[in-house]
């Protein structure tokens, strides 16, 4: 899709500061030196500023987080094979639920394909060799981390029982865990997230390639951008939601509690006014890793480009302005709930658009079915299941029935789980040749897709059913007729442990086994395919030129047409 | 409540036929795109699989037809899907003229009603078939929020305001009563069950354990608070007249005005210098702390049942007629404009 040019090797130069590459000199360069192997030990880990390896720092942290919100997913399951709470106490119960939420939503989910991804590949795809701002992104990590201290600091000194929505008065007053301290975590961790979105967002603007012009624009880049829009808008919301929740906590200024002079209600304003936009933080790049996927395992161009990548600025759009549909029933007006509903519906549009365009993309396509495409199928569809019973949420008169029931935590599993975490093990298989330099063993590959996919379903289906038979979230007890309906979701709950540890396993394996996958190993399009794998530090060798449209598959004189 | 493997809950008020067809309706929209999508993805990986290294597929670059098609639809059932549930919500949310009241409030961990008639109970609420029942409610701590899954009926529960619901049941049977908001350890813990009866045999129920009705209590606390030496019946007092007053519009000394509904009353007792009616000095004290959720609520019902004297006739808003102006005592009044 792009030829080499010999000019000037650094055309765009990163605005303001000098590139500090620790790294010796670039040329010439041998096949062999990569990223990885340029320089050992650690400190060339912990002050690189090179996007690529900045990835893999985030890829090591967020797969700790993510074992950890998954051990008390299975602690969670395991308690309600039984009704009777049996396993452990109720306050014990309470604070899993609330850390599995917060650990997964805040230190894994958000951070999770933007950080790892989206910093590997969005200045390889635009053809550049850094983001804009290569310090800024190695201190958004370390900001990540600082935050994940405070609220592992929280979680080992006795946790925290409020639900990850942190709900007044509740968690202001009533609350005797570390509230606080948890808080001061997400808040922290907020700015690693607001630094990644501001990085990427001048990156896309300033950085490209000559040539890659936005309507050339790789879409899981488009994707990334509608992304840091939500995080750089969003993100400073919850930031001081939670600095008011802990001013309340600790100094009793009233702010949300009634008994002070507050209003609870504002505060289900102000936090769901970043949480829900915040859903499409993390579904947004699943998305754009998903219109990659199709295109590469099809070996076709993407059907309907400019629906798909405005359907992505659109749903960061419209997504700010649906917020209040989680509060049909706490008190908000009639009249509110009326133009949330009506809002909550035009969401869905562009999310459908999505998927009939994902779809039409295989019509006629040389579809492979190796493990990324296992992945984006699983997503097509589960996402579709995830998105559908958002319009039973969305249905004003049926939202009173089923809001705070399992039908919600079905629904939103559906979307973060089937949907964001299908598109994050997708990719991450789809571009591990890239990132490693080997290819993993596509038979395990194949196994642990199918199994996380029969798992999944397994677990979260049934919830569904629980909930609009009443079933509220957060019961640690629960009647003794839903028992039925529980013990499936635990049995499928440890078949999908089962398929999260494999990838964990022949991942590992194949970093040091694996055989070497070469710069293209899918026959894939697009600018990441072209340079080796791994690359090397600076990406690419001669700044590349495009000279025409992303992922044109077929016949190379096409080209000439658009 | 019995154990087995249900998959649709028991339908037992107006509403939850309502609701069950728009969620019946929901399924076959969900059904219908769900196997459209897997078809789809099926036919087109059987028969479009890769059956050779390098076979490069031809390009379709889209098609303005199709993306109009797939927009347009989902967006009319979408839109159709909200007119029906708003619909629906604003039948819940509409609470019928003549429905017998209930009060409601949420405490960690545990649900207190009382009937008009005086009865009280804990965990449990008995309701006759075939009558609206409403419920008004509040929480002496944090949020909780009032679930009957076979009415299809929740409304959170906030401290500080008073939230309403209202339901029809339809069938006999004792139902699962939950708390649907997360409200701390026991959370799980605060169920209880509604008995729904036959008109008669609530009429029996009623008929036993009543204790003194919400407003006579109400006209207790009235008295041993001391709340008449200055809301009195004979305009003298320091503080408004109260006969008549629920339901009115009253005037503020800011100049606004407003309705003098349980949520107003609620406030002018725990936080009486908020709204002070015109012509009055904000000189009563607090009552927080010094009366219980349900003392409150049993207040209101005591002012709700003092009609104005002599008169049914409901004064026109700013008209000077309002019975809280007339009957105050001259001393602290401003003259009327």
């Amino acid at each position: 899709m792009s030829t080499h040019t010999g000019g000037t090797p650094e055309p765009y130069g990163r605005p303001g500061a000098p590139p500090p590459p620790p790294e010796p000199p670039p040329q010439p360069l041998r096949e062999s030196v990569n990223y990885l192997n340029v320089s050992y030990g650690v400190k060339s880990w912990l002050l690189t500023t090179d996007h690529k390896r900045i990835a893999l720092l985030y890829l090591a942290s967020i797969t700790v987080m993510f074992a950890i919100g998954g051990v008390f997913a299975t602690l969670i399951r395991l308690e309600l094979i039984t009704p009777q709470g049996d396993m452990v106490q109720s306050e014990t119960y309470n604070k899993l639920f609330t850390m599995h939420g917060v650990v997964m939503v805040f230190f894994f989910l958000i951070p999770s394909i933007p950080a790892t991804l989206g910093n590997f590949l969005i200045p390889i795809m635009i053809g550049a060799k850094d983001l804009a701002f290569p310090r800024i992104n190695l201190l958004s990590w370390y900001i990540y981390m600082l935050g994940a201290s405070f609220t592992m600091y929280a979680m080992v000194t006795g946790g925290v029982d409020t639900g990850w929505t942190f709900y007044v008065p509740y968690s202001t007053h009533y609350s005797n865990t570390h509230v606080i301290a948890t808080g001061l975590g997400i808040f922290i961790t907020g700015f690693s997230s607001i630094l990644t979105g501001l990085n990427f967002i001048v990156t896309t603007h300033k950085m490209r390639a000559p040539g890659l012009t936005w309507s050339r624009l790789p879409l899981f880049v488009w994707a990334h951008y509608a992304t840091s829009l939500i995080m750089i808008l969003g993100t400073p919301v919850i930031a001081v939601t939670i600095l008011m929740v802990a001013l309340e906590r600790g100094l009793h200024l009233g702010i949300f509690d009634p008994a002070l002079g507050g209003d609870p209600i504002l505060f289900q304003h102000l936090f769901w006014f970043y949480s829900h936009p915040a859903v499409y933080i993390m579904i947004l790049p699943a998305m754009g890793v998903i219109s990659e996927l199709v295109q590469g395992m099809s070996r076709k161009r993407v059907f309907g480009y400019n629906f798909i990548a405005v359907s992505s600025l659109a749903i960061a759009i419209l997504g700010f302005l649906v917020w209040g549909h989680h509060m049909f029933v706490s008190g908000q007006s009639t009249y509110a709930g009326l133009v949330f509903s009506g809002l909550s519906y035009l969401v869905a549009i562009p999310s459908a658009i999505k998927v009939f365009n994902w779809t039409a993309t295989l019509y006629k396509a040389s579809i492979s079915l190796d493990t990324p495409m296992l992945y984006a199928i699983g997503f097509i569809g589960l996402f579709t299941i995830g998105g559908l019973t958002g319009l039973f949420l969305a249905a004003l008169g049926l939202n009173v029935h089923v809001t705070d029931t399992y039908f919600v935590v079905a629904h939103f599993h559906y979307i973060m789980v089937g949907g964001a975490i299908m598109g994050y093990l997708g990719g991450l298989h789809y571009w591990w040749p890239k990132i490693s330099g080997r290819l993993y063993p596509e038979g395990w590959g194949r196994v642990a897709a199918i199994i996380i996919f029969v798992g999944f379903n397994l677990t979260f289906f049934p919830q569904f059913i629980l909930g609009y038979l009443g079933m509220p979230r957060r019961y640690h007890y629960y009647p003794e007729e839903f028992q039925i309906l529980h013990v499936m979701s635990s049995a499928g709950a440890s078949i999908l442990a089962v398929g999260y540890l494999l990838p964990l396993a022949y991942l590992a394996w194949s970093m040091r086994y694996g055989r070497r996958a070469g710069p293209n190993p899918w026959d894939a399009r697009g600018l990441e395919w072209e340079i080796a794998s791994p690359p090397p530090t600076e990406n690419f060798l001669v700044q590349p030129v495009v000279t025409d449209k992303t992922y044109e598959y077929g016949a190379e004189e096409d080209a000439a047409i658009v | 409540m019995s154990s087995g493997f249900p998959l649709f809950p028991a339908q037992a008020s107006t509403v939850a036929g309502r609701v069950d067809a728009l969620y019946f309706f929901l399924i076959a929209i969900s059904g219908f795109f769900s196997l459209l999508i897997a078809t789809l993805l099926v036919v087109f990986v059987v028969r479009y699989r890769r059956r050779r290294a390098g076979e490069l597929p031809q390009p379709i670059h889209g098609s303005l037809a199709l993306e109009l098609t797939w927009t347009i639809i989902p967006l009319i059932i979408a839109l159709g899907t909200f007119v029906w549930g708003a619909d629906v919500f604003v039948y819940e949310r509409r609470v019928p003229p003549g429905a017998m009241e209930v009060y409601v409030v949420g405490k960690r961990w545990m649900w207190k009603t009382q009937h008009m008639t005086g009865q009280r109970e804990i965990n449990e609420l008995h309701v006759p078939i075939g009558v609206p029942v409403k419920l008004t409610m509040t929480s002496e701590d944090v949020i909780h929020s009032f679930f009957i899954p076979a009415f299809r009926t929740k409304q959170d529960v906030l401290p500080g305001r008073y939230s309403t619901a209202w339901f029809e049941a339809t069938t006999t049977g004792t139902y699962h009563l939950f708390c649907a908001e997360y409200c701390g350890t026991k959370h799980s813990q605060m169920i209880g069950s509604i008995h729904v009866m036959e008109p008669a045999a609530f009429q029996t129920w009623l008929a036993g354990g009543a204790t003194g009705s919400p407003a006579q209590e109400g006209e207790k606390l009235f008295q041993s608070l001391a709340c008449i030496t200055c809301h009195r019946a004979d305009s003298q007092g320091r503080g408004p007249r109260l006969d008549g007053l629920f339901g009115r519009t009253v005037r503020l000394s800011t100049g606004e005005t407003i309705v003098a509904d349980a949520d107003y009353i609620r406030e002018s007792i725990l936080n009486p210098t908020a709204k002070v009616v015109e012509g009055y000095q904000p000189i009563m004290p607090t009552f927080q702390g010094l009366v219980s959720e349900e003392g409150v609520m049993q207040l209101i019902a005591y002012i709700q049942s003092l009609q104005a004297p002599g008169a049914e006739v409901v004064a026109p808003p700013g008209a000077g007629g309002i019975k809280l102006e007339e009957g105050a005592s001259p001393a602290p009044r401003k003259p009327k404009p």
